[in-house]
């Protein structure tokens, strides 16, 4: 039973890391400039891409191909974020929603033009298949890996936040847009640095999700739902938040399925209605 | 500026309410199907359903602000109404879409108080979360809704007693393009009421509405379960017409569709709806013949090209070229 438990909580924990790659940047940028970027995942499906084509054509190593998603993410981003997306800083809701769905639409059918609409596998190296048998219990050794992973990169971040000059300029951009640039601080270099940041790391979620949930061309809509749910409910600009959110969504997630198959989906979306019903601003939003 | 404008307020709803002769050929044009491309009525008909789902969107997201992704949560409601009542035995049509009508704005006026709760992200995600809750229950109520394979077994009774549904649609046209065009005139009367230039003004600053003495919670619960209304009556159309219900009535698809084509049209005029709701679904049957795959490509090019270059819709672009006395709102 308490085997069982305990698997469930690591399945779910590490789901849960995977989702937090994915929307931290997005909560972010949510947060900074309220643009509503709804083409956050297909970044992220553009890193998976990446690593995918450099796995395959050129050969190369898995944990090399990371960083080239997070980069490849990043760089195609923050060409669209100087190009379009600026000029809809201003525009109503709907249409920063309907643009970027567009966008999700058109990358979509671009990934199905090039590489097919069926999943894509890869093929992970030897040390990082398998699984560590502790206390009575196995671990994917994957799954360890990407738990490790996360953490690592939330503490980065939250240093990197707390810590820097760079760091400090966010949260004053995230805490009160105006003040900030009063005080001399370049907000819209400040939001292009994030928003490549924040994407990269999508990207990088992208790349790492292939082993768990597949790749295909829906990816960026299949888990828009998901990387929402997590912003929405964490608060938007906040990294702990989101951490916990995806925590509590990816545990949730997995122990619903495994426990109560029968209701499927039902208990995440009833939670997420429930927690904005009654916190509009999420379970650690500021504003 | 041909004149100043007048200061009365019932001259000013008055003036906005008036026909123009731009409009009177609209509605005549919608008869050119029956005469132009018989063979091509069942798809006339599935456009005015379209429209009229899309003109309820309208008057919460264009005119009250609310926007919504899961509107199709009570168009399903409508239909997998109208579908059992008429499966049940009870297959006279225009007793199912009242019925329907009253299902879906119950449901609306029991979530209108979540909805006007929230604004912005949350609100989006609120309504998207009810929508996804509606398909995992009506998946779930197999016994009653027959699950992914569809409702089996709707027979519906001649129009009111006479007009058999027939195989071409002329019947199902008909049908739904009165319907379309009755709840036209609700939507037209209520937009150009008092009642509707506070949803405007609620629109534009919700703030601001209370203070001058219109407090706007009552109001867009109000409009919101109108908007349920409407949208479970074009549900039911579909029921009715095409005999069958599935689960795809419920589904997100169906909600940003929806929302895509009022924006292609123009928010906050109730043509936008309508023009929208023609041009996707004519350009959808014309280019799936074509690369159903890359159908969405092209929805998406044309989606950013809307918002980066005509933010009022297709309608509203047309409008800056059409002098202003043409002018229809």
């Amino acid at each position: 039973m308490i085997v069982q438990i305990g698997g469930v909580l690591f399945d779910g924990l590490a789901y849960g890391m995977l989702l937090f790659l994915l929307s931290v940047g997005l909560s972010v940028t949510l947060g900074l400039m309220n643009f509503i970027n709804l083409a956050h995942c297909s970044f992220a499906m553009l890193g998976g891409y990446v690593t995918l084509v450099l796995m395959r054509e050129a050969g190369w190593p898995f944990l090399a191909t990371l960083p080239a998603a997070f980069l490849g993410a990043a760089l195609v981003s923050v060409a669209f974020e100087r190009t379009l997306f600026r000029r809809l800083y201003r525009a109503t809701e709907l249409n920063q929603v309907l643009f970027t769905i567009g966008l999700v639409f058109v990358s979509a059918a671009v990934a199905a033009y090039l590489f097919g609409t069926v999943q894509q596998p890869v093929e992970l190296p030897g040390y990082l298949r398998g699984s560590v048998r502790f206390a009575g219990m196995s671990f994917g050794v994957y799954r360890l890996f990407l738990i490790a992973f996360a953490l690592a990169i939330t503490a980065l971040l939250i240093a990197g936040l707390e810590l820097t000059r760079f760091g400090a300029q966010v949260r004053a951009a995230v805490d009160n847009q105006r003040m900030a640039k009063g005080l001399g601080i370049d907000v819209e270099t400040v939001f292009a640095v994030t928003f490549a940041l924040g994407s990269g790391l999508a990207g990088l979620g992208g790349a790492l999700a292939i082993e768990i949930v597949g790749l295909d061309p829906s990816f960026g809509f299949h888990f828009l739902v998901y990387v929402l749910i997590v912003v929405s409910v964490g608060g938007l600009g906040s990294v702990s938040g989101s951490f916990a959110a995806a925590a509590l969504l990816g545990i949730g997630d997995v122990a619903g399925k495994y426990y109560v198959p029968e209701l499927g989906a039902f208990l995440i979306y009833i939670l997420m209605v429930a927690i904005l019903f009654f916190k509009p601003l999420g379970l650690f939003g500021k504003r | 500026m041909t004149s100043l404008p007048s200061t009365d307020p019932h001259a000013f709803l008055a003036r906005q309410s008036r026909w123009s002769p731009v409009e009177i050929a609209f509605w005549l044009a919608a008869f050119l199907p029956f005469l132009l491309f018989p063979t091509y009525l069942s798809l006339a008909s599935q456009i005015a359903i379209t429209a009229l789902f899309a003109l309820s969107i309208d008057l919460i997201l264009g005119y009250a602000g609310i926007i919504t992704l899961g509107h199709a949560v009570f168009f399903g409601i409508g239909s997998y109404t109208a579908g059992l009542l008429a499966k049940h035995g009870w297959g006279e049509p225009l007793s199912g879409l009242v019925l329907a009508a009253l299902a879906a704005a119950l449901v609306g006026y029991a979530t209108s108080f979540i909805i006007v709760r929230v604004r912005h992200l949350a609100l989006i995600m609120i309504t998207l979360g009810l929508a996804f809750l509606a398909v995992e229950a009506a998946n779930s109520a197999g016994w009653l809704t027959g699950g992914a394979d569809g409702l089996q077994g709707v027979r519906m009774w001649p129009l009111l007693g006479w007009f058999e549904f027939d195989l071409w649609g002329y019947t199902a046209y008909t049908y739904s393009l009165v319907a379309l065009f009755a709840l036209f005139l609700v939507a037209r009367r209520l937009v150009h009421s008092p009642f509707g230039l506070s949803l405007r003004g609620i629109r534009e600053n919700v703030k601001r509405m209370p203070a001058i003495g219109a407090p706007s919670r009552l109001r867009l619960q109000k409009i919101y379960t109108i908007s349920a209304a409407i949208a479970g009556v074009a549900g039911a159309l579909l029921a009715q017409t095409t005999e069958t219900v599935s689960l795809e009535v419920l589904g997100f698809q169906r909600s940003a569709d929806v929302v895509i084509m009022l924006i292609l049209g123009g928010t906050g005029r109730l043509y936008g709806a309508i023009v929208g709701a023609l041009i996707f679904m004519v350009a959808r049957d014309q280019l799936a013949d074509m690369n159903p795959q890359y159908w969405y490509f092209w929805i998406g090019l044309l989606l950013m090209a809307v918002v980066l270059f005509l933010p009022d819709g297709i309608l509203g672009g047309l409008a800056r070229l059409v002098p202003e006395r043409w002018r229809a709102r």
